[in-house]
């Protein structure tokens, strides 16, 4: 589906994607996974067609986008980080003066905009106007109106920044059925668990670079241990106890709020900080997630 | 499972007209609101003009022997039309790129600038006519017309706001920040031509040493073709050149308003 090679993307002296590689496959769903400013958002765009490429090469849906992108950009859909709604139309409008900039009829943008408007459970508000609906129904509507040509890929940049929890639920759930339904996903995300609910695959962008690439579980096998244990202390006491307990993981992060132990065994790495005489506030002992994974590539945890 | 898309690229002119199409959409539920700069401005000029002022003016050679309102209506139709247009081609068009960002949106799809472009010029010259047709009935029932060169005068009206349109955008297209260099425009250009353009009365009572700020503004090239095919009095050769200039100040705009259409949505 998205064939990149060294791909590039320079605004004037800034260098936003730094020769990048990837290979996303048909009906996959493919994560681009960074803090913000790691170029996620730029090459989503040239993937989209709306931005064109500086040096590199580039194939989207087996096409060259910058001498094809409207027959490219045709079949697939783009939900933009901010949503650009019509908000002076009404949710039905949206989709339907939508769906006519790809050659759709009125009849079928009509029916179209009908079955959209049910997936994204709109329907009650199908003949308002799109300004005061919430974030989520925003969010909602944007991905509705991606879908309207039935897109063979579809890109969605930070789907749920800015969400509530249910907000996101609803529209994971949405996106697990496209995908069922065989659409091909690329989606950018600051949240780990959304990269780990939602991908098959995906890439750490870090600083216009990729930094590792694969499944999430693959990722925090090879950069992770099993387990962590994190370790809140009192204010003051961290910088002390750290040295004591620095040795009983395989590696240690300090964080200015917390200390995260790696280790296969969580509970018995907290015997033995205990058995030192080491006394956390609190401890916690948890999975490694693919913020962990971020963290050992990067030093830096995701939402800097 | 094989998704097929349904989606397909439509040609030029039927993207730009798809355009209009959706701003029709948004007309449908707002024309209301907008009746007041598309008709009824031009006509309280009508009546405080051409009927109230006009009735302490003496016809004499300035208004070529004919009573104000005859003189006056057919200019007031098209500086109405720069007027129009102007409002049209600055604040929407950035609010395209900036505010509401439809025009990015747009874009996403297989329309492309260009037509984007096409789409808005299209629009404008459409509700240029629009608003002319509605003056041009309302001052007839004035009796503001002595002949049916009025409708002619519809299509004049359509042209200048456009040729003044065009070049706008361009500027709206560069433009960055909140639009207040519009606010210039709208007082430094848009007023003194609608003021000093030969709207109101002959450009021959300026000064000749700054009547060439006349010469070159849209509105009294306008201006002198509307006149012209409803008063008569004006000749073939000065004719052709009026439209040559409407249609080179159209055409020029484009071309550059199309440049940085690209330029600003294509990064």
């Amino acid at each position: 589906m998205v064939e990149a090679k060294a791909l590039v993307k320079r605004f004037g002296d800034f260098e936003a994607v730094r020769g990048i590689d990837l290979h996303v496959r048909r009906g996959e769903a493919f994560g681009f996974l960074g803090p913000n400013g790691a170029g996620k958002s730029s090459t989503m765009r040239m993937i989209a067609c709306v931005s064109p490429r500086s040096d590199g090469e580039l194939s989207v849906l087996g096409l060259d986008p910058d001498r094809e992108g409207p027959r490219v950009r045709a079949r697939l859909g783009f939900v933009p980080q901010q949503d650009n709604l019509d908000t002076e139309l009404t949710v039905r409008q949206n989709l339907q003066v939508y769906g006519r900039y790809f050659g759709l009829s009125r009849a079928h943008v009509r029916e179209k905009a009908h079955e959209l408007m049910e997936f994204a459970q709109l329907t009650e508000r199908a003949d308002d106007e799109v300004e005061p609906l919430s974030g989520g129904m925003k969010r909602r509507l944007t991905i509705a109106r991606s879908l309207v040509n039935d897109p063979e890929l579809l890109l969605l940049d930070e789907p749920t920044t800015g969400l509530d929890p249910q907000a996101r639920h609803l529209l994971w759930d949405r996106l697990f059925r496209l995908k069922s339904a065989g659409v091909t996903l690329i989606v950018t995300t600051h949240y780990m668990d959304e990269a780990e609910q939602l991908c098959d695959r995906l890439v750490v962008m870090d600083d216009g670079r990729v930094v590792a690439e694969g499944s999430p579980s693959e990722l925090i096998t090879r950069y992770s241990t099993r387990e962590v244990l994190e370790l809140r202390f009192a204010p003051g006491e961290q910088e002390g106890a750290v040295a004591s307990v620095s040795d009983l993981g395989e590696r240690v992060e300090v964080l200015p709020d917390r200390v995260l132990l790696y280790t296969p065994t969580g509970e018995a790495a907290l015997e033995r900080v205990h058995d030192r005489g080491v006394r956390p506030l609190s401890s916690l002992v948890r999975r490694s997630t693919l913020e962990d994974v971020f963290l050992r590539l990067t030093g830096r945890s995701l939402v800097d | 499972m094989t998704v097929v898309s349904s989606g397909r690229v439509v040609g030029s002119w039927r993207a730009a007209w798809l355009r209009v199409e959706g701003h029709w959409a948004w007309y449908r539920r707002y024309w209301t609101s907008n009746l007041y700069s598309s008709g009824l401005q031009p006509l309280m000029y009508l009546l405080a003009m051409g009927i109230g002022f006009g009735s302490q003016v003496e016809p004499g050679p300035a208004t070529g022997g004919l009573s104000y309102v005859h003189y006056v209506a057919p200019a007031l139709l098209v500086a109405g039309a720069v007027q129009y247009a102007v409002g049209e081609s600055t604040f929407p068009v950035l609010s395209g790129f900036k505010w509401q960002k439809d025009f990015i949106a747009v874009t996403a799809t297989p329309v492309t600038p260009g037509q984007v472009l096409g789409g808005q010029l299209i629009w404008v010259s459409m509700r240029l006519l629009l608003s002319g047709v509605v003056y041009a009935l309302i001052a007839w029932a004035f009796g503001a017309w002595l002949n049916a060169g009025a409708a002619l005068v519809v299509l004049v009206g359509a042209l200048t706001g456009v040729a003044c349109a065009a070049p706008l955008m361009a500027i709206a297209a560069t433009t960055y920040d909140e639009g207040t260099r519009f606010t210039s425009i709208f007082r430094f250009i848009v007023m003194p031509m609608l003021l000093f353009a030969g709207t109101f009365f002959p450009i021959e009572q300026i000064p000749v040493a700054i009547r060439w700020l006349a010469w070159v503004s849209p509105l009294w090239h306008g201006n002198e073709l509307a006149r012209g095919v409803t008063l008569g009095g004006l000749d073939l050769v000065p004719a052709l050149g009026h439209l040559a200039f409407l249609l080179a100040l159209f055409a020029a705009g484009g071309l550059v308003a199309r440049h940085y259409f690209y330029r600003r949505l294509v990064v």
